[in-house]
């Protein structure tokens, strides 16, 4: 029977709070990092864990960690990722809402392995409750010796100081990121230098996940082995999965890595409403390029969906029912994709801008013959061509959609109107 | 504590006063409502930065708003998941029953309506934030219903209280 921890706290009434946390054992994971491991001992158990990022792209965490040079003569910085601003996902936000102390926790034995002081939580500036659920936490941390100077007696100190996003996609991309920490315009940059060697102020940064970050105080306290039990060997551990769209039960629910979609979206979730069929199902988020209905049995985990032509994501599983147009979801896609385009490369941004012209059109009922060549071509000049993954995946998801829902783009085309409407 | 003391603190967590304009700005926007050039250039005076850095990110980000909005900002998400669970039906009836089209504020200056992306709670779609709150799952009858609670809450504040009052949910 599968046990959720990473969900633990967050329908208990004030799971938010210190005394709930550390009830259930809360900040004894930190004090066992601190006691009984060198940092390097603890990147060590999360190498062994397998554990990799649950940010998107699914890069081991434990090895990221073990770029950061050792002596750097220089501060290093730890970065959480909390933009949360690909459509379809939510984890990060329910467990900075609802356990946040377990990410406080993380956030310390993570910094305490790659020897960061600092820590800056870049979160959406939507999130206001997340926001003040996490300064009442800081506060309360701090308070209890759990962040500050000499941690529980040791002689490591770690402060987290919270920075606000202010709505703009591209800030989730991690070097994006570190620029607008910085001050500037949210563009990515050029790697290499990758940010483990020159990120924050040039320094030595690590950037991971909400939900990577959380995961690491249950790897420190029940060991590597249990996590690598879990799921897949080479994708284990517990899971957060997004359910919304056209399912009876959205939500979030925490099962392993490598679970069926269609368990996911039929057993779970609870399948589409009465009287309707699954149509597709986008898998990881706007990114993730869609899987039709006959494509569901694939499991939840980073290689068995790239296997698949799809990816894993954020896993902001989308579900969408035979009443709804793929052209319409296809226009919303690109539209988000546009509308959030840095502008820092051409292919992105004026790829993009032809897209969502010609798709418009297309779902008015005003499609010209060859659009769809038009389409195929814009995704092909897009793909491969662009600065950062933003561009891709738009390309990636759009041809998905060409591909999978042929016959709806044409028929748009010829009865020069939508079916659907 | 003064937005120049506030602002002044903010600050005090970073290595490089740069890095403090976001933080700076919403601290700026929560006092005034929006960001107009004066208050820009204060920004940019009180962090000793370049003007120029603080324009750029004034309006890089779209959560900051050099134009004035409503008493309340009305944002809903039309963004995939609340699309498909019908955000446009929603769309459409505030249009209707605000007068105004998306984009727009109401001649009393109480609304503005906006469509937004994701706001990242999908699992209660369709979804609008006012202010610092979401309100989720909703359909028309609830719309209407907040937008009572909202229009109440503007009529206890003294046309006074008004003019001085920070946006909801602060
Ligand atoms: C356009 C774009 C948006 C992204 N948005 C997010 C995000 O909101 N949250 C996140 O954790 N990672 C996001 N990522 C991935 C990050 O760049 C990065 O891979 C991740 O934060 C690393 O953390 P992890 O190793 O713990 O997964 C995004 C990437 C791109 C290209
Ligand atoms: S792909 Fe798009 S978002 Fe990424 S750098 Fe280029 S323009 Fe910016
Ligand atoms: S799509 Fe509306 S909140 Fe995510």
């Amino acid at each position: 029977m599968f046990e959720p921890v990473l969900l633990r706290n967050v329908d208990v009434p004030d799971g938010h709070l210190l005394t709930t946390y550390e009830a259930g054992g809360g900040y004894q994971a930190l004090g066992k990092a601190l006691r009984e491991h060198t940092p390097d001992e603890v990147i060590d158990l999360v190498k062994q864990s397998n554990l990799r990022g649950r940010g998107g792209a699914g890069f081991p965490t434990g090895m990221k960690w073990s770029f950061v040079p050792k002596r750097a003569g220089k501060p290093k910085y730890l970065c959480c990722n909390a933009d949360e601003s690909e459509p379809g996902t939510f984890k990060d936000r329910f467990i900075m809402e609802r356990d946040p102390h377990q990410l406080i926790e993380g956030m310390a034995i993570s910094a305490y392995a790659i020897g960061a002081e600092t820590a800056y939580l870049y979160i959406r500036g939507e999130y206001g409750l997340a926001i003040r659920r996490l300064e009442q936490a800081i506060a309360e941390a701090q308070a209890r010796g759990y962040l500050g100077t000499r941690i529980l007696g040791s002689d490591f100190s770690f402060v987290v100081h919270i920075h606000c996003g202010a709505g703009a996609y591209i800030c989730g991309e991690e070097t994006a990121m570190l620029d607008s920490l910085q001050g500037k315009r949210a563009q990515p940059r050029l790697k290499p230098p990758f940010p483990a060697v020159e990120g924050l102020y040039a320094s030595p940064t690590v950037i991971n996940n909400v939900e990577t970050l959380a995961c690491v105080p249950h790897i420190v306290a029940r060991g590597p082995d249990w996590f690598r039990g879990i799921g897949p060997y080479k994708s284990p551990g517990p899971k957060l999965y997004c359910l919304s769209g056209q399912v009876r039960k959205p939500g979030l629910y925490e099962l392993p890595m490598g679970i069926p979609l269609r368990e996911l979206v039929e057993d779970c979730a609870g399948g589409p409403p009465p009287g309707r069929k699954i149509k597709a199902v986008i898998p990881g988020g706007v990114s993730a390029p869609l899987i039709p209905e006959r494509g569901l049995d694939v499991g939840m985990d980073f290689d068995s969906l790239a296997a698949a032509g799809s990816m894993l994501g954020s896993a902001g599983v989308i579900v969408i029912d035979d009443s709804t147009c793929m052209v319409k979801v296809a226009t919303r896609i690109i539209e988000f994709f546009h509308h959030e385009s840095c502008g820092k490369c051409t292919p992105c941004r004026e790829g993009l801008n032809w897209a969502v012209k010609v798709l418009r059109r297309v779902e008015a009922g005003q499609g010209e013959p060859g659009d769809l060549e038009q389409l195929e071509a814009l995704c092909k000049g897009i793909f491969g061509n662009s600065f950062c993954a933003l561009g891709d995946g738009a390309a990636v998801g759009l041809r998905a959609a060409l591909a999978h829902f042929e016959d709806e783009f044409v028929a748009h085309i010829k009865e020069r109107r939508c079916p659907f409407h | 504590m003064t937005m120049r003391e506030k602002i002044e603190a903010a600050a005090a967590r970073y290595p490089d006063q740069r890095s403090a304009i976001m933080p700076a700005l919403v601290i700026a926007q929560k006092q005034h409502g929006h960001l107009p050039g004066p208050v820009l250039e204060e920004v940019a005076d009180i962090l000793g930065v370049e003007r120029i850095w603080v324009y750029e990110l004034a309006t890089f980000y779209t959560l900051f708003h050099t134009e004035p909005v409503g008493r309340f900002h009305l944002e809903l998400c039309d963004n995939v998941s609340c699309m498909l669970r019908r955000s446009e039906d929603l769309l459409r009836h505030l249009e209707a029953v605000l007068g105004i089209k998306k984009g727009g504020t109401t001649p009393d200056g109480l609304f503005t309506l906006s469509t937004v992306e994701c706001l990242g709670a999908c699992e209660m779609a369709p979804v609008m934030q006012v202010g610092d709150d979401y309100h989720g799952d909703l359909d028309i009858a609830r719309v209407d219903a907040l937008l009572d609670r909202l229009r109440a809450t503007a009529r206890q504040a003294t046309g006074a209280d008004l003019a001085a009052a920070a946006p909801p949910g602060e």
